[in-house]
């Protein structure tokens, strides 16, 4: 078993070209200038003592336990403040220094408990380790004076313990909450011996501003801020490097371990995407994976009202195999389909659209992306020829502006918000283009320039405005242009979007926000330096979502940035896997690397590959499920890793549609809301228990590492393979790399990855192939992948969903940072003590119009359908805009969101719907129904376990 | 499938379309779209149903005219 231990280095790495040469302990050393001599000592193999230093954190030069020795001058200084200098002659070991360091442990130690053995940091804590290096023997001050032995403990958050007794006050934890988070909410209160780490205004953990994302946990060097479940379990004895399941972030992280058992997760700062930072997500909530709530046997019955019964993995496989022929020879080959998860691997996602297109023989397929990031795919793909983000997450340490378009980073891609904010507050400059307030707006030492507080809906009114102003003062980048994009569409848009109805003037009333505004923020973005543009699924999901991308990409050509580090256009994406199943061809009109089905070279390759014939025509979309399931020519469905009944919009037309289908096969690690219409369940496994790759919003291919054995007994790819062979179509493979193999031989885009390759770099990002063994950090950096890049028109098409008397408001739905999308992982675990249900967001104004207090519950009523919340009145809200959160099935959020989708991908519009909201006492019908119909569905569960 | 919902569904396509100053390209645009992105069922749809009801089948004019110069593309069905 591997244990990877991190060299803590004191003090990060500096960037320089300039080579500095000193000694060392006799020892000649070269490295960058501006380097430490803590940092240059440790990169020579000497270990100067440390506590107040960690290399995450700038140095603080507080604790004067790494004081050296420098020939000429007088004194000791601090070696993690006091950076190398050419010719210096250094000592870190001296008699001198022997006994400064011990009389510092000295102090140290006389107020600290000696508990050691039976501490919960026994075998992990620098300060025990610190005291062996220096040699300290004995304390002769004694412990009878005043201490904080009696300090009393914070076991306020769920996950990790604050013992002000072992607190050694280095800084650390309030550093990294500064430095690393971005939050501000610790300080140390007090001044001398009164000194202690303080949350907030000396408040317990989870009533200050703490969002648990562990940094504090991760750079204490002692029991002080200890994980609840080391406490519990003892210090792990081995670690797995693998990579998180929850946002497209993709965070690496070690598993720690003791057999089988996580004991903690945390950031591994080698991760490429994440560099040893986390969120309370990814570092805590992860004991969703042996929740009880966990199905670990196959089941089946006839139909939805029957108890499940448990079976055999072959019974239930054979039963689904003969249900699907079944279903094919009654109502056409056509008549079923899958749905792949961005929850699941690459190999899996992978699998599933094999086996549709192989096994069932058909394009029927399709993933969870077609609600969230479907019209990126699409708008990308267009303008610049292919469908991803241009730009590493590092590279946001090189842009003067960034501008957050319908996203919100700090809830939904934390440790991507973290790195941003961190920028801003060097002073990047800001722009925020949303209808809410989001925390980015104003949070401790970031504040926007701009706030586009724009009216839902109107999104592509936004970028046509803004590339009005860009093009009508001149501001446009004419010699990148020239060189770089297509004339003709070039001067296309130019005139379409220099129409005076596309000013900010003529279109000020449609945005509801100031047309000067809109001519500043223009004006920035177009001229502040480097240009990056970050958006969410408050772009795509919308009617317009497409055109939203296309006017974002045209914004980003036009004032030349993309192709280079700082700019470019970042989509953020909402799971972990999300880019990930789009490139492994889960979309029913396109095969692996996004090449239609219709193209007969890239047909011929497949087929060549997989042995049969494969259809040229693309097959149904999930939207396209439901109404063909509803029209009766859908029958039967493969959805792997996937809540449809909870995620997709208006869900009484999904559960119709699903209601109306024979035979639903369902595989996940719980019985889901769409678990409650199938007929088989196959259990899954979660993302500790297979092996395999995610690919995050950068194109940044990492590996899956298996931790502890499936508890169903297979991993995912598994169950599939087992399904297709049943089908009679052969699927064998030994490992998730033999998967990956054939992924690259069939895929240009992967032709260089496999997971030696992966092994070897920590992670690559695609396209990885002969041109790029090393993979492509950055995208279109000499010419775009189309060749050049194109500029389409965007013309503005309101929304359909307008409001009325009856519907006076807009509702617009997001995510919350402790929970994440349908909750199914998140619910089940202490997450829920931040949020524990979902709650409908109102302006003061509306509330008090409706005679609306905090707390009240409230019927929210649409075109769809209506359900009850609580209301929270909120600041962040603007007047005639609600918003809630979908994290809890019996919310009913989707109960009320519409069929309207994107014109081009059928992405749900889900940030636009028409509502009313009215003070009730009782749950909706709905809600009523739906608390009977889980009722039902739980004990026929139960009776068959 | 629901003919109404089809009819919605390709008078959004044709409104992007729609902003495209040469008019062949924008009728190309729209019927390149749909048998790209539409399953069989879905364009024999959508024609018989404009074939039954004519003009009130509710298609925008750009829709129309790209069904009419392009029917071809929207009948076919590759082997």
């Amino acid at each position: 078993m591997t244990t990877h231990h991190d060299i803590d280095y004191g003090t990060p790495a500096r960037r320089s070209e300039d080579l500095v040469t000193l000694e060392i302990d006799g020892m000649p050393v070269s490295v960058p200038a501006g380097t430490s001599l803590m940092r240059a000592a440790a990169e020579a193999g000497v270990m100067v003592p440390k506590l107040c230093a960690t290399d995450s954190l700038e140095p603080f030069g507080s604790c004067r336990l790494c004081l050296v020795e420098i020939e000429g001058r007088k004194g000791f200084p601090a070696s993690c403040t006091t950076p190398v200098a050419k010719g210096m002659v250094v000592h870190t070991q001296t008699d001198r220094l022997q006994e400064l360091r011990r009389g510092v442990m000295e102090l140290y130690i006389s107020d600290h408990p000696l508990d050691c053995l039976t501490c919960s940091a026994n075998g992990d804590c620098e300060l025990q380790t610190q005291a062996g290096v220096v040699g300290l023997r004995e304390v002769r001050y004694g412990f009878k004076g005043a201490n904080h032995l009696e300090s009393e403990k914070d076991e306020s958050n769920p996950y990790f313990s604050y013992d002000p007794s072992k607190c050694i006050v280095c800084n650390r934890c309030v550093r990294a909450c500064e430095e690393t988070q971005g939050t501000f909410a610790l300080t140390i209160s007090g001044r001398g011996f009164e000194s202690r780490v303080s949350p907030g205004q000396d408040e317990p953990f989870m009533q200050s501003e703490c969002v648990s994302c562990g940094a504090c946990v991760q750079a204490c060097p002692t029991a002080t801020l200890q994980e609840k479940t080391v406490i519990e379990r003892g210090q792990p004895e081995h670690s797995v490097i693998t990579t998180c399941a929850y946002c497209g972030v993709g965070c690496s992280f070690k598993a720690e371990m003791k057999g089988n058992e996580v004991v903690r997760m945390t950031p591994w700062k080698d991760g490429g995407a994440n560099e040893g930072h986390s969120c309370v997500k990814g570092r805590f909530a992860w004991g969703y994976a042996t929740h009880k709530d966990r199905i670990t046997k196959p089941m089946i019955r006839a139909k939805i009202t029957d108890p499940w019964r448990e079976v055999s993995w072959d019974e239930a496989i054979n039963h689904a195999a003969s249900e699907f022929r079944r279903l094919q020879a009654q109502y056409g080959r056509d008549s079923i389909g899958g749905i792949t998860s961005s929850r699941c691997t690459n190999e899996e996602t992978y699998l599933v659209q094999k086996l549709v297109r192989a096994a069932f023989g058909n394009n029927n397929v399709d993933t969870c992306a077609r609600v969230c990031h479907s019209p990126t795919g699409y708008g990308l793909g267009q303008s610049y020829g292919t469908s991803a983000g241009t730009q590493t997450f590092k590279s946001v340490e090189h842009t003067d502006v960034v501008m957050v378009i319908g996203a919100n980073p700090t809830d939904a891609h934390p440790v991507f918000a973290s790195r941003m904010k961190r920028r801003l507050r060097e002073g990047a400059r800001l722009i925020v283009v949303d209808p809410r307030a989001i925390d980015l707006v104003d949070s401790p030492h970031v504040k926007a320039d701009f706030h586009l507080a724009l009216r839902p809906g109107t999104n592509v009114a936004m970028v046509s405005a803004l590339a009005h102003v860009i093009v009508t003062e001149g501001l446009v980048d004419e010699a990148y242009v020239a060189e770089r994009c297509d004339p003709t569409s070039y001067a296309q848009w130019r005139e379409f979007v220099s129409r005076p109805d596309n000013s900010p003037e003529a279109l000020e009333a449609e945005l509801g926000v100031p047309a000067e505004q809109v001519r500043g923020a223009a004006r920035l973005y177009a001229t502040g330096g480097n240009a990056a543009i970050y958006y969410g699924l408050g772009v795509t999901e919308h009617a317009q979502g497409s055109t939203t991308v296309m006017g974002i990409a045209n914004l980003a050509m036009c004032t030349g940035n993309v192709g280079r580090e700082g700019v470019g256009v970042n989509p953020l994406r909402g799971q972990n896997n999300v880019q990930g199943s789009c490139d492994m061809g889960s979309f029913p009109h396109e095969f692996p690397g996004y090449r239609h089905v219709s193209d007969s070279t890239v047909r011929a390759s497949f087929e060549a590959a997989w042995g049969v014939e494969l259809q040229a025509e693309p097959g149904l979309r999930i939207p396209n499920m439901f109404e063909a399931s509803l029209a009766g020519s859908f029958k039967g469905l493969y959805c792997q890793g996937e809540d449809i009944v909870q995620s997709d919009p208006n869900t009484q037309h999904v559960s119709a549609a699903l209601e109306a289908m024979e035979c639903i096969v369902v595989q996940d690690i719980f019985l889901n809301e769409t678990a409650k219409y199938a007929h088989v369940f196959l259990p899954g496994s979660s993302f500790l228990e297979k092996d395999g790759t995610f690919t995050n919003a950068e194109r940044r291919i990492s590996l899956v590492r298996q931790v502890m054995p499936p508890l169903a007994g297979f991993a995912d790819w598994e169950a599939t393979c087992k399904l297709a062979n049943a089908l009679g179509y052969p699927m064998n493979y030994a490992h998730p790399r033999e998967i990956m193999d054939e992924i690259a031989l069939l895929t240009p885009t992967f032709s260089g990855v496999s997971f030696a390759k992966i092994e070897a770099m920590g992670s690559v990002q695609w396209p990885c192939n002969d041109d790029a063994p090393d993979g492509t950090p950055i995208m279109h950096v000499d010419h775009f992948v189309r060749g050049k890049g194109r500029f389409l028109p965007t013309q503005y098409v309101p929304s359909t969903e307008k409001v009325t008397r009856k519907f006076p408001l807009l509702l617009t739905t997001g995510r919350i940072l402790s929970q994440y999308n349908v909750g199914a992982q998140t619910r089940r675990t202490p997450n829920n003590q931040w949020h524990s249900e979902d709650v409908l967001e109102i302006h003061a104004h509306d509330a008090e119009e409706r005679g609306i207090r905090d707390g009240d519950w409230v019927g929210i009523e649409s075109r769809a359908g209506d359900t009850v919340l609580r209301a929270r009145i909120s600041e962040r809200m603007q007047p005639g805009v609600v918003y809630t959160t979908f994290h809890f099935p019996e919310s009913g959020a989707n109960v009320i969101t519409t069929d309207n989708s994107d014109w081009a991908t059928n992405c749900p519009e889900y940030k636009v719907t028409a509502v009313q909201v009215a003070r009730v006492l009782q749950p909706s019908t709905w809600q009523r129904e739906y608390q009977r119909f889980n009722e039902q569905q739980e004990e026929l569960l139960n009776h068959g376990r | 499938m629901d003919a109404e919902n089809l009819v919605k569904m390709a008078n959004q396509i044709g409104e992007f379309f729609a902003a495209f100053p040469d008019r062949a390209e924008a009728l190309d645009g729209i019927a390149g779209h749909i048998r790209k992105f539409w399953a069989p069922r879905m364009r024999e749809q959508l024609l018989a149903f404009v074939d039954a009801s004519g003009a009130a089948a509710g298609l925008s004019p750009i829709v129309s005219e790209a069904l009419s110069v392009h029917r071809q593309r929207f009948e076919e069905r590759a082997a």
